[in-house]
């Protein structure tokens, strides 16, 4: 009973900030939603019993990725982006087909509710260590192993892409 | 947990592009000036490595890494599609970079990667895999895009594929999560398993199928989600707006017949209408707006969505022709595209400046030879008998035909006749027209050359000799 | 399970309803006489210069990137150091690759200087 109270009210403030991070003007307040979100859904991972993806959720989504928005926000004119004409003149589109999607994939939920197939939450093993991150490194390290390995080269391209987009090249160019 | 699991030759080609592109991403510091086109070459040596290392792995055929991987002949011939189109684009823009004063050897690495991912993604078996490799060349062809970084198109391009894209990714994972909600599992095979043998509601599956469906519809650029693509090609650098015309797009058409015929048949008769109508619109939108193209790399990207819509045929044809042409088809497309996009590359010149149509006037008389050579992929473009593309559109036309799907083969050709106004209008403008430009300051060099031979030399083979290429993509399509 | 989180969960609430009740309580009963020199925005006692919002360098971008990519590398060794018994040796080798590719991509940022401070 406990859990699922937790699970709807992370849910509700998940939701809720997600309203408020694209309908404020200011893209600080926008930030400080996200993060209000990004908490919630690691609450969400929490009461799932998902202990790992929760602290990974803090760790990168919380810790880094929201400090990573905030420094694009700082190096963008804020001042002046407030007081600019936003390019959201098809909202009204952009609402009713978002609208459709939402009831679509609601109803498809809806009606294939029945046979979603929940694997049994959690083995009392993990559940005394406290925590799923055995599994999940049994898991990754054995049957997902190559993907895992390819997962560093995908932190290769972004580390690549990073420099190539944002460092100084020769003086002349810039 | 043992060593046992570990099959090298199986994952080779990928793992040489992998190394390759790391040596020449450390070695980029340390070398001078002078000698970063060197790396250009070790690039393109890496591709001819891998491309040799499709023996060995071909090999040894099945499902490695606890099922992850497949290796069959589907996936061989994929994979050489792929590792020819990264060759010829290393060879077109090795001279392009240097002209434009960009050579950054990152270039070939982030190519080298993005060829890798493509690979990654024709070889899974596993929708978790598959949205590994599709990032992994996502996000190398949002970074190749934005190369140009001074100038403001190609931050457009870059940032509007980024954007774009991000967004179809977020569907594509969430489809991987309602069938790993219906099914138990992200294992292609596992996943066909649990369709065939128990009773899931089928909405559910239906709506995750969509799902992939749309993010795929995506990264192919069909109608109706092909908005992105005109401006994306656009602003890119010249030889990426050519790989990205043809390396994501079969990359994205392998997925989803894999996906799709391997997983999803069962429910066949819920995408298959999906797909039909699909195929129709992007054959129509993409040769009508192309038609009103001024700009040769917006004509070109039109043209690239309604090439796509031909593809989208075959897989509407759902039959082993069906793939077989399409497989033919994606290398006929591949060869003819890239060496048009060469031949753009070329006559752009400093700051990708010139790419209207009517700068090709008089090509015809001033450099014959480029023009001869612009016109053959022009009429390959076009479908005109002897060269790839007719015979491409023919096997893909008779898999219609064949499947009964007699509307959308005449909607094909109807729409290839409209096509041969926008190819032809090329010709008239090389040959019928006044020159009104010297094209003294045309370079043309080795490496540029090399990559026009090859393109030009396979789509001849392909229209003239086509049997042992469709006779190698028919053992392909076989599962 | 779920009940070793509980103290978490009150120090979250906690922490809230204090931040809020100090609010509250000096809005309440906090004497209000602002000025202009009152309500402009602190800086060591000096009079502030221009506007706390300008635009920072692209060089703070990079950082977070790099960073945020590492970061991601090392949230892959806890569940690695959590089953690394039962991996043994193999489990060893496996991380190491690991690393030894992210570490050609720390070589790389590094000759590039992205982790020099340029001006």
């Amino acid at each position: 009973m406990l859990e699922l109270i937790l699970f709807y009210t992370f849910g509700a403030i998940a939701v809720i900030s997600g309203i408020l991070v694209i309908t404020r003007h200011n893209v600080v307040h926008s930030a400080a939603f996200l993060g209000a979100t990004l908490f919630a859904v690691a609450g969400i991972f929490l009461t799932l019993h998902a202990e790992f993806v929760a602290g990974v959720q803090v760790i990168v989504y919380v810790g880094g990725i929201l400090v990573l928005f905030v420094f694009v926000i700082m190096l963008i004119a804020v001042e002046r982006s407030v007081h600019e004409r936003q390019y959201n003149k098809q909202w009204t589109i952009a609402l009713i087909t978002s609208a459709i999607l939402i009831v679509e994939i609601a109803y498809g939920l809806y009606r294939g509710r029945d046979s979603l197939v929940l694997p049994a939450v959690v083995p009392p093993a993990a559940a005394a260590a406290g925590g799923n991150s055995e599994q999940v490194g049994t898991a990754l390290y054995t049957s997902y192993l190559l993907p895992f390995e390819i997962a560093s080269i995908l932190l290769l391209v972004a580390i690549v892409g990073a420099v190539v987009l944002s460092k100084k090249r020769t003086p002349a160019e810039e | 947990m043992n060593l046992a699991t570990i099959n090298i030759a199986a994952i080779l080609p990928t793992l040489v592009l992998s190394v390759v592109g790391i040596v020449v991403m450390v070695a980029e510091p340390f070398v001078g000036e002078q000698k970063k086109s060197n790396l250009g070459w070790l690039a393109f040596a890496g591709t001819l490595a891998a491309m040799l290392s499709l023996v060995p792995m071909a090999n040894n055929r099945g499902q490695w890494y606890s099922n992850l991987w497949i290796v069959d002949d589907y996936d061989v011939f994929l994979d050489f599609i792929f590792l020819l189109i990264a060759a010829i684009t290393i060879l077109t823009s090795m001279d392009f970079l240097r002209r434009e004063e960009l050579n950054h050897p990152e270039f070939y690495s982030l190519l080298l990667f993005a060829t890798a991912g493509m690979l990654m993604m024709a070889a899974s078996n596993e929708l978790v895999m598959v949205f590994l490799g599709l990032e992994i060349l996502s996000i190398a062809t949002y970074v190749m895009a934005g190369f140009r970084r001074a100038d403001l198109k190609s931050n457009e391009s870059a940032l509007k594929y980024f954007l774009l894209g991000s967004f179809s990714s977020a569907f594509f994972l969430y489809g991987i999560a309602l069938i790993f909600g219906a099914t138990g599992s992200t294992n292609l095979l596992a996943i066909a398993d649990a369709l065939r043998s128990s009773k899931i509601q089928i909405s559910l599956v239906s709506l995750s199928a969509a799902l992939i469906l749309i993010a795929l519809c995506f990264k192919v650029a069909v109608a109706p989600f092909h908005v992105w693509t005109p401006d994306v090609y656009e602003g890119a650098p010249t030889p990426v707006t050519g790989f990205m015309s043809v390396g994501p797009k079969a990359a994205g058409f392998a997925v989803l017949f894999r996906v799709f015929l391997t997983a999803f048949p069962s429910i066949e008769d819920r995408w298959g209408s999906a797909i039909w109508m699909v195929a129709a619109l992007t054959m129509i939108l993409g040769n009508v707006i192309a038609v009103v193209q001024p700009n040769i790399k917006r004509m070109l990207a039109y043209s690239s969505i309604a090439h796509a819509g031909y593809v989208a045929v075959a897989f509407a044809a759902t039959s082993d022709r069906g793939v077989s042409a399409a497989l033919f088809y994606l290398l006929a497309y591949s060869l003819m595209n890239l060496g048009a996009f060469a031949m753009v590359t070329i006559i752009s010149r400093k700051e990708d400046k010139l790419v209207n149509v009517t700068d090709y006037a008089g090509l015809g008389s001033k450099r014959p030879g480029l023009a001869a050579v612009l016109s053959l992929f022009m009429l390959s473009l076009a479908g005109v008998p002897g060269t790839a593309g007719f015979a491409g559109k023919f096997f893909i036309f008779r898999a219609a035909l064949e499947s009964r799907l007699v509307w959308l083969a005449i909607i094909g050709v109807v729409t290839t006749v409209i096509s041969f106004y926008y190819y032809l209008s090329v010709i008239v403008q090389m040959y019928m027209r006044e020159p009104h430009d010297e094209f003294s300051d045309v370079r043309l060099c080795g490496s540029l050359k090399f990559a026009l031979v090859i393109s030009a030399a396979g789509t001849l083979y392909l229209g003239l000799l086509p049997t042992r290429v469709l006779d190698w993509t028919t053992t392909a399509a076989l599962r | 399970m779920l009940e070793t989180w509980v103290p978490v969960l009150i120090f979250f609430i906690l922490v809230a309803g204090f931040g809020t009740v100090s609010l509250v309580l000096s809005y309440a009963f906090g004497p209000k006489k602002p000025d202009a020199r009152k309500l402009s925005p602190y800086e060591c006692g000096m009079r502030p210069i221009g506007s706390a919002r300008e635009r920072f360098s692209v060089k703070f971008y990079l950082v977070a990137m790099l960073f945020l990519l590492f970061d991601i590398e090392a949230v892959f060794l806890f569940p690695w150091a959590v089953v690394y018994r039962d991996l043994k040796l193999f489990g060893f080798f496996e991380m190491l690759l690991f690393i030894v590719v992210i570490l050609a991509g720390y070589i790389y940022a590094w000759k590039k200087g992205a982790l020099e401070w340029e001006r």
